[in-house]
């Protein structure tokens, strides 16, 4: 569990991160989202103790993390996949963790093999890893105390959509066994497919979260018929607002409701889907807008 | 491609706890902090350099030394030279690397107290200075070897205090630069720091006069002189300790006090 109080930065006048709290519980994954420079990295910095808040704490299972003892076996950390000596190897950067943690050694081509990095990527430098290759690695890195919680900035950043994809089974798999995930993301799409809860933030300050169906919802629904103008009938019939969507017609109903007035009307439906993240998307887009001008300084 | 996608297998087993583990233990950290000086290729072929160079000091004193200086003696201090030179130096890399490869982010999120890792860190490099004086011991030998065979003096009587001295140089040597390394967390800056500022002191303290009293206590270069000798005063070990308190111990305690406070991004 992770719980993140009144955290604040400031360097000089500038307010980097300002007043963020939020919780993390066990079972979920927490998609932590943001423009660049809108705080994030920093924040996960100041739960890691590796940058000291001007203000506010954060504690990881109840404890600040400066003072877990051995931090390895309960929180894995991946904030930034390049982060590794480019001289070594990369079996050699996890040996390392591994002796500093005092994890049994096998646990290291155990864990490679879990994130996919073959023999030959083990034996390679990192200087030769491409960015998918070195967030497979960190990723590893995060996972080899076994932890119960995972802190990872921007860890999709260079993975092929595969890799994406995997990473998210890798991740739902790791909550639904009880552990506490919290992966940051600049981009919606890339968390909304394995984030329970989401956290929004733009300009150092938290803007909205809460369950990710709670903050996708309120978009209403999108539904596509090869027959477009009896759909329209069916709905106007059932008393269902409507508005007409670039890719469909736009209904302010859940999918619920719509299905079943097309049901009766018997129309053929060829898609129907909750309409996304309309208001979020729009939210992200204006932090994204007004945020990028101040990207880099710090 | 040298990545295969798998996916992860569905597993219900709850994640492992691990109640009552410990903190790495000190020695746990200085055994980690020996392994990272030699496994990258920098720190490896700097430590092949520095045992080549001793031994190509005493290959040159076998050719072109007088017979009679052909000494154990001889040997062992001139192969100090090269290593008291050059062991601080990856001492600095060992400290500066970290955050030029920017790996104190993993490192001291793996052990939050940094003081503990600088602790092992400055550990492991008093290690690599005691076996460095073996290895002077080694190549002195095998020096003493080979000049009593081709005609050299090969003499083999050496006062054992010289030892103890070498000890003493090569941990002071290693310490100076870490406490570069710490102090300015910037490798090149930290290297040339360790190795041109005190030389730099000598040449000013033999040139401008009020400075020379002052040089005498301060400057490592003459400080250190007395030591490889056998027999020294206790005035030369009190300039000595003088010169160190300068050069070792200021640099190493305020480059304790920015590391221990410098935000790790």
């Amino acid at each position: 569990m992770i719980s993140v109080e009144h955290l604040t930065k400031r360097y000089g006048r500038h307010t980097a991160v300002d007043d963020v709290s939020f919780r993390c519980e066990p079972g979920t994954v927490t998609g932590f989202l943001g423009p660049n420079g809108a705080g994030k990295s920093t924040t996960m910095r100041m739960i890691c103790g590796l940058t000291p808040p001007s203000g506010g704490g954060a504690t990881v299972g109840g404890r600040p993390y400066r003072e877990l003892p051995n931090p390895g076996r309960e929180v894995g950390v991946l904030l930034d996949a390049s982060a590794q000596h480019a001289g070594r190897t990369g079996r050699e950067a996890l040996t390392v963790a591994a002796a500093t943690m005092g994890v049994d050694r096998r646990q290291v081509p155990a864990k490679l093999d879990l994130v996919g990095l073959n023999e030959v990527a083990a034996r390679r430098r990192l200087r030769a890893y491409s960015l998918g290759m070195r967030q497979r690695l960190g990723l590893a890195h995060a996972l080899l105390g076994d932890p119960r919680v995972l802190i990872l900035d921007e860890p999709a950043n260079g993975l092929d959509p595969e890799g994406i994809f995997w990473m998210r089974g890798l991740l739902r798999d790791f909550a639904d066994r009880g552990g506490t995930v919290l992966l940051s993301s600049h981009l919606l799409r890339e968390v909304e497919a394995v984030a329970d809860r989401l956290v929004v933030i733009g300009g150092g300050r938290i803007v909205a979260q809460g369950d990710k169906t709670e903050l996708l919802a309120g978009g209403g629904t999108l539904v596509r018929a090869r027959d477009g103008a009896a759909l329209r009938a069916a709905l106007d019939r059932a008393g269902l607002a409507l508005t007409e969507g670039t890719e469909g017609l736009l209904v302010h109903a859940d999918a619920d409701a719509v299905g079943q007035a097309a049901a009766d009307a018997g129309v053929a439906l060829t898609e129907l889907r909750a309409a996304g993240s309309g208001g979020l998307e729009q939210l992200f887009l204006t932090l994204t807008a007004g945020a990028s001008t101040q990207e880099a300084v710090r | 491609m040298t990545t295969a996608t798998t996916a992860s297998p569905p597993t219900a087993a709850a994640l492992p706890r691990h109640p009552g583990v410990r903190r790495p233990s000190l020695l746990r950290l200085t055994g980690v902090e020996l392994r990272k000086l030699v496994d990258t290729r920098a720190g490896l072929w700097l430590l092949i350099t520095i045992g080549l160079l001793a031994a190509a000091l005493v290959v040159v004193q076998l050719i072109w030394t007088d017979d009679a200086a052909q000494t154990f003696a001889n040997f062992f201090l001139s192969s100090m030279l090269p290593i008291g030179l050059l062991l601080p130096v990856l001492g600095i890399l060992s400290i500066t690397g970290e955050w030029s490869q920017r790996t104190a982010l993993t490192t001291f999120a793996l052990v939050p107290r940094r003081g503990r890792v600088i602790v092992a860190k400055l550990a492991a490099m008093v290690l690599a200075a005691l076996a460095s004086v073996l290895v002077s011991l080694g190549v002195a030998a095998a020096g003493t070897l080979v000049a009593g065979a081709t005609g050299g003096a090969g003499t083999w009587r050496m006062e054992w205090v010289l030892v103890l001295h070498a000890v003493v140089l090569q941990v002071a040597n290693v310490l100076m630069g870490a406490g570069f390394g710490l102090l300015l967390l910037n490798t090149p800056l930290a290297i040339v720091g360790f190795l041109l500022l005190p030389t730099l002191w000598s040449i000013l303290g033999e040139m401008i006069r009020p400075l020379q009293g002052p040089a005498g206590w301060l400057d490592t270069g003459r400080t250190m002189e007395p030591l490889l000798t056998p027999d020294v005063t206790a005035g030369q070990w009190g300039r000595f300790a003088v010169s160190l308190l300068l050069w070792l111990a200021v640099p190493l305690v305020a480059g304790l006090v920015r590391t221990l406070r410098r935000e790790v991004s």
